[in-house]
């Protein structure tokens, strides 16, 4: 290849400063699946998406699902997602900007969803996510507990759980913890 | 004895493989002095990462006959580094790597010009990779593999024939090592696998379950990564945690040892903590060196010819005795990054929504309700109704205007196609050509579709 180079080389010092237009040309293999990803989502009624960058910033966006039905039903929830320029290799990074009382969502906004770590899959997509933590908010489950108490709770009394979630959801304290209103 | 004097040049070895003529050459092979200065004046190479590998490509790439070489690298130098990154000296902790590398080969190795670069490989703009004439990675991220690539198969053209212009390749050669274990490859866009068309050789992290480390942690790196991971947002609400900055990383080794200590689980210690925060492998210093001599090796076939190149991937397992290895991978022929694209000509004229509709009727696309992209414009999106509504203005709009008016460019596509009557999504890489534009030939509109 050298004698390309030289010539090249050779070009360009002829050329100097004869304004070469390189055109500035990258998106990552991310991106582009995300763009699919996006373009294709389909999501329940109750779930909502917002681009808070603008239309060319599919990276960085936030989910809002209000749950229509359960322990959860009429409260708003907002997540935040972030999307790696290797998607889909790595999962999306979620993460619960709601102050929420859940078994499998911890205070600081740690979701346990499998398909996020462990399970995740290229495969995947982010309508698949979005209906997994949907799915969080209609059958929230002891068996993966992020926050240990809530997860006692619902596994041991079912009746306390909906009323600890009301409370919660309205505003006012569980135990030490108070929670934001968010119906 | 009446033979051309041959100037005996620094390395004889060197000497054997560039001016003598041989049967497994590479394409073009011109062997001579000529060729021996021309590498040293024409060839421009920039190695990727001053680190472990790095250290060991600036000074193989030196003794082999560059005499131009750029090094980037973001990071500064530590203690830990001194054991295999050799040009580095206790006094130099805390500097750059890239300048102090450069510094240490230019005044071991006379004649070669190291240029460094002490900054993210994204600060860069596309020019400044254009200006070099091969890439050699010695990187430990991904990511930035990743992202190179990308760059190296933005500079791709191909032809009406959908063969790749020669002159716009930009060979790649890539290295990297994880304790043991490594791998070097040459990536020639266009003809070989690009990154993207292997990613999958590259196993994914392995992610614990959230639960389980708040949970049930069962080892040393379940409580780390409960540290990491849970325990920091905890503790510091809203600060982000850096895995660069020491303290940040002290801080998570105290918490996994407590959180050890409660569950009776050895094995902590800060070295791992490390390892497991940053998912490094430790390094082995002559692990690196084999690799890098094979890259090396590489980039002095590829740029002069001598031999032919690997092809296309070697891997090195020095784990249990010795095993090394060379796989040909094959190109993924719908590659969204090296493909060659579907070729498309449209008169400038032709708005977003016609064109949309002339995606449904190309018989190599039947591609209908497509969104689409351009070089990170979203110029129309079917989906989400947020994005549709921020996009439909374009509809009416040339694409030529929405393409910043250049002649040749590539966009990507989403949409779904039928065949038999079966639905499938699709996202493809089309080459878009306008016509009767300045600057389009007749041998550009000899492959129309
Ligand atoms: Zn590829």
């Amino acid at each position: 290849m050298i004698k390309l180079f030289k010539v090249k080389e050779k070009q360009r010092e002829l050329a100097e400063n004869a304004n070469g237009k390189t055109p500035i040309k990258k998106q990552s293999a991310g991106e582009l699946r995300l763009h699919k990803d996006i373009s294709e989502l389909n999501l329940p009624k109750s779930c909502t998406i917002s681009f808070h960058n603008g239309k060319d910033d599919l990276m960085n966006f936030e989910v809002t699902i209000r749950p229509d039905e359960g322990y959860y039903q009429g409260g708003t929830f907002l997540f935040s997602f972030n999307v790696s320029p290797i998607y889909p290799h790595e999962a999306p990074k979620v993460k619960c900007k709601t102050k929420v009382y859940h078994p499998n969502i911890d205070l600081e906004g740690n979701v346990c969803l499998n398909i996020l770590r462990e399970d995740w899959k290229p495969v995947l997509n982010i309508n698949t996510v979005i209906y997994g933590l949907f799915h969080l908010f209609t059958e929230p489950n002891s068996e993966d507990p992020l926050n240990h108490d809530a997860a006692a709770v619902l596994r041991d009394n079912a009746k306390l759980f909906q009323s600890n979630v009301r409370r919660a959801m309205a505003g006012g304290y569980v135990g030490q913890t108070l929670f934001p209103r968010c119906l | 004895m009446a033979e051309t004097v041959v100037q005996p040049s620094r390395s004889r070895d060197l000497d054997k493989l560039l001016l003598r003529p041989g049967n497994i050459i590479g394409a073009n092979f011109d062997p001579g002095l000529e060729l021996r200065e021309d590498l040293a004046k024409y060839a421009k190479v920039l190695v990727v990462g001053a680190g472990g590998l790095g250290c060991e490509l600036l000074k193989d790439l030196a003794l082999s006959g560059f005499h131009n070489l750029e090094v980037i690298d973001m990071d500064r130098i530590e203690v830990t580094n001194l054991n295999r990154q050799f040009l580095f000296r206790f006094e130099d902790v805390g500097k750059p790597k890239a300048e102090v590398a450069a510094k240490r080969v230019m005044e071991r190795v006379s004649g070669v010009n190291i240029k460094p670069h002490f900054c993210r490989i994204e600060d860069k703009d596309i020019d400044f990779y254009s200006d070099f004439s091969i890439i050699v990675l010695g990187l430990d991220s991904i990511e930035a593999r990743s992202y190179i690539n990308s760059v190296a198969c933005s500079f791709l053209e191909y032809g009406s024939d959908d063969k790749p212009r020669e002159e716009t390749v930009k060979p790649l050669v890539d290295g990297g090592t994880e304790g043991f274990k490594g791998h070097a490859r040459v990536i020639v866009p266009g003809l070989t696998p690009c990154f993207e068309c292997t990613i999958w050789l590259f196993p994914p992290q392995v992610k614990f379950p959230l639960c389980t480390l708040a949970e049930t942690p069962r080892t040393a790196a379940h409580c780390i990564e409960y540290a990491h991971l849970i325990k920091w947002d905890e503790v510091h609400s809203g600060k982000a945690f850096d895995p660069d900055e020491p303290e940040h990383m002290k801080w998570v080794y105290n918490e996994a040892v407590k959180r050890a200590e409660l569950f009776g689980i050895p094995g902590v210690t800060y070295s791992l903590t490390q390892g497991v925060v940053k998912n490094i492998i430790p390094a082995i210093a002559s692990t690196n060196a084999v690799i890098s001599a094979a890259c090396a090796l590489e980039t002095l076939k590829i740029t002069s010819g001598c031999s032919k190149t690997l092809s296309n991937y070697l891997t090195y397992n020095g784990a249990e005795g010795l095993h090394t290895k060379v796989t040909e991978f094959v190109r993924d022929k719908d590659c969204l990054v090296c493909g060659p694209g579907v070729l498309v000509e449209l008169e400038t004229s032709v708005t977003l929504q016609k064109f949309i509709d002339l995606l449904e009727k190309h018989p190599d696309l039947l591609l209908s309700k497509a969104s689409v992209t351009h070089q990170g414009n979203n110029l129309y999106m079917q989906a989400p109704p947020v994005l549709e509504e921020m996009t439909r203005s374009n509809l009416s709009i040339p694409l030529f205007d929405l393409m910043g008016k250049t002649v040749r460019s590539t966009l990507h596509v989403t949409g779904t196609t039928s065949k038999n009557d079966k639905k499938t999504s699709a996202l493809r890489k089309l080459r878009i050509v306008f016509k009767g534009v300045d600057g389009v030939t007749d041998m550009d509109m000899a492959g129309a579709a």
